[in-house]
Order: C-alpha cells, then structure tokens, then sequence
C-alpha cells in the first residue's frame, strides 16, 4: 500500500504540519522530513491578528505542536531550515541544512506581506514575530495608521482600538475587503469600524511617507496623517522564489491540477498552491487555513491510498471590534448578499450567495449564533465534500 | 477517555460539529463543547476527521 519511502514537506505550517501527520495517521509507514524556516515550532496563524495582538494569549497559546508530539508520530522536525532550491528531476530538494532527496514532495511554504514601495517603515504582519513586534508596538503608540483595506487591516484596526488608540484606516479602493466575499460586506464592515471609532480614508492615494519629530507622516493625496506607528496590510504573494530554478510552472502560486499535483512526485497545498478551480478550470490560489488544512489532507491521502480527494469548500472567520463574521463557499462579485429569511429582516445575522437556478454557493455568518451558521453551511456543501457528516 | 478537548486552544471554527455533530457542539461563543467522549464506530471515525481538520489541533481522538 505504501508506495513513498521518503516524503519531504516544506513548510512547518498548519498546512505541511496536516499533510505530515496525516500522511502518518493513514498508515504511512516511510520517512517523513518536515522542514520550515521560521525558529519557532508549528503554531496556528488565524490568532496572530486577533488574541495575539490583542494580548489575551501568549506565543505558547498559539502553538499547535510540540517536539515530543512530532516525535511520537516519528515526524523528522527541522525549524530554522530554509528550502534553497527544487530540482524535479533528481528529486531532491536543496536546504540551509544540506540536500534532502524525496521520494514525494509536498511544497507549503505559504505566502508572505506585500511590501509597499512607497512605505519601507512600515510594520506587517504575517509571523509570530511579525505579531510579537506589533504588539509590543501597539501597547505605547497613541496614533496607529493602518494602509489596507483588506481583513487584516481591520482586524488590526481592531486590535488598536482596543486601548482606545486614535486609529485610521486608509484604503486605496473605495470599500472593505472580507477574503473571498470580496466587498460584498463592505458596507456593514464600514458601519462597523465608525461605530468604534476607527477613522476611514477610503479612495484614498498613498504619496509617501517619511519620519518626523512627532511621529511617521503618512503623505496621502487629500491630506497628511502623522502616527506613532504604520503597520501596512497590503496582500500577500506566494513563496515561489525558492523555485525560480526548478521546472515547475509558477503563475501566481504553484500551478496544479485539481488534485494538488505540480510534477510527478511533487504536490503543493495552501497560499502557495493554485489548484486548479473544479468550476472555472483555471488555477486558483485561496488564501483561507481550511483551505490549506483540507488540501493537505486530501495530497496525504492521495500519497498514501492513490485515492483522489474532492476540492475543499473555502471557510473564513474573522473577528473586528468584537463581531464575529465567518464565510463559507463561494461569492462572485456580481451576486449581492441577500437574506434567506427574505428583504423584511432589517439587519439580518445570516447572508447568502445564489446561483442563477437559486442554489446556494456561500453563506455569511454576522455574529450568528454558532449553530445557526453551522445549519446555515449545510446548505452550501455539496455530497462530494471531505465535510461532509457521515 | 477516547476524546479529549482542549477548550483553552479552541478557535472556534465549528469543523468538528459539522463533521462529528454526534460528539461535538458549541458554546454561544463559538468554543467546543464534547458531548460524547467515547464514541465508537463510525462515529469514532467522524470524531477522528473532526480531530484532523481542527486548525487549533485542540481535539485529540485515541485510537484503539
């Protein structure tokens, strides 16, 4: 049944860290390499932008295994390594920490902030340390600047308010972000933010930025802001260049089949995935922890049974000023959100997507009840799902 | 004990109760409630896909 003897993970994330253990857990019998850069075990990101930041958990909280865990399913854990280079052919993959040949390869190595060209100072957020630092910074600054209008500049905007920090929050486009919904919620997400008090410049234009005695002036196009801290949220971009020199083909992300294979012998799941859509044919990358969670599942599956899997159903929660949104399936941009309780509902705490045959492609929780939303998903999966209920 | 939960490291994202609703719920907040610590069967095999999907890894599930 085993066919691998050796199976290399890169990346020590929730992706790479459910492929290894799942590979185990299915009966894998072979030498399992997991390699990730960062110094720190594997540990859950969802929580960096919210209970991290907002101080209510330690580091040690967002851990999500330990070394004696990892040795117990006799899973190789390196921390501190960093993959160099790919070389399909040969099977082997070139490390800080020497050359690994594989048998099957699992790349997971995620994505990481865009940076801003015009504002080099700015912090991001995107690693424990990244989280730490902001922290550390959030506690002494008065006047927080936020650039991006994405889910994560809001839950940083979040996170500041909560010491009644003077927070504003610029955005070039005209509305919020909310993941895949797009922004589709932009204007409950608007109400929200003014109501606690974070400041909104939307359709704004980012000039530059540069240090002062009172604080970092944030030139914008219809007048400055100074802050005692910047933190900049603007997108993320797959970690491919370790692989500029191999022979896989890189568009935005590894580029896969709807089963996760990029080269014979070489799988790739998470940020830096784009499997290709079972709906459109076009690879997509999709940037949600379910996501990578239930890719990585279905690669060790297929590694290990030759079984194919099906094609995750995208899920994505968040919490800003105390509310929590949560987003399950899919949400083209031409299909407004409405009510399944009908127009009536003035602020309704459920929200879905239609297709034209009124079948539902995705469902919004607004701070509903979390069993409320979980009947609400149901109607979203389809049979084919790896969630659904046995 | 079959499975264990660890309320403390819970997220919230509700995996285990759509896949396991015979072994898991969930509090107001969102947080795992076990309501079956020794299933069996295919619902012990439900309870171990929930463990699996869990991204806080808070559900442990013995296998026997």
């Amino acid at each position: 049944m085993t066919r691998a003897a050796r199976v290399v993970v890169v990346g020590a994330s929730i992706g790479g860290l459910t492929a290894a253990e799942t590979l185990r857990q299915e009966g894998f019998d072979g030498e399992i390499v997991l390699i990730g850069d960062e110094r720190h075990l594997p540990y859950n990101r969802p929580p960096l932008s919210k209970q991290i930041l907002l101080g209510d958990w330690e580091p040690h909280q967002a851990a999500i295994r330990t070394a004696a865990e990892a040795a117990d399913l006799a899973i190789e854990l390196r921390t501190s390594c960093s993959a160099l280079a790919l070389d399909v052919a040969a099977h082997l993959v070139r490390t800080t920490q020497g050359e690994i040949a594989f048998d099957e390869l699992v790349i997971a190595t995620g994505s990481e902030p865009r940076r801003h060209p015009l504002l080099s100072t700015a912090l991001t957020l995107r690693t424990m340390d990244d989280a730490l630092a902001l922290r550390d910074e959030m506690r002494s600054a008065r006047r927080v600047g936020i650039v991006g209008a994405g889910v994560l500049g809001s839950e940083v905007a979040s996170a500041a308010r909560k010491n009644d920090t003077d927070v504003v929050l610029v955005g070039r486009s005209g509305a919020l972000r909310f993941g895949a919904v797009g922004t589709l919620l932009s204007k409950r997400l608007v109400a929200l933010h003014q109501n606690h008090g974070v400041r909104l410049r939307l359709s704004e234009s980012i000039l530059g930025a540069e240090r002062t005695a009172n604080g970092t002036r944030v030139l914008l196009a219809d007048g400055d802001e100074t802050v005692d801290l910047l933190v900049a949220m603007i997108g993320s971009t797959p970690r491919t260049a370790w692989l500029a020199s191999s022979a896989l083909r890189i568009a935005d992300g590894i580029v896969c089949d709807s089963a996760g294979r990029a080269a014979p012998g070489v799988s790739a799941v998470g940020d830096v995935a784009a499997w290709e859509d079972p709906f459109t044919g076009l690879p997509a990358r999709v940037e949600h922890q379910s996501n990578a969670i239930e890719q990585a599942i279905a690669v060790a599956i297929r590694i290990v049974r030759g079984q194919l899997g099906t094609a995750p159903v995208p899920l994505f929660w968040s919490e800003i000023h105390g509310t929590r949104i949560q987003a399950c399936g899919w949400f083209p941009s031409d299909r407004t959100l409405v009510s399944p309780a009908g127009e009536d509902a003035p602020s309704p705490s459920l929200l879905q997507s239609t297709d034209d045959e009124g079948r539902v492609r995705g469902v919004v929780g607004w701070d509903a009840a979390p069993r409320e939303f979980r009947a609400a998903r149901g109607t979203v999966l389809t049979a084919t799902s790896i969630l659904t209920p046995s | 004990m079959g499975v264990v939960v660890q309320r403390g490291a819970c997220v919230g994202a509700g995996q285990c109760a759509l896949v396991a609703p015979d072994v898991f719920d969930q509090d107001n907040d969102g947080i795992v409630l076990l309501l079956e610590p020794d299933p069996e069967g295919a619902i012990l095999l439900a309870a171990t896909r929930a463990a699996r999907l869990c991204p806080a890894r808070a559900i442990t599930v013995a296998q026997p």
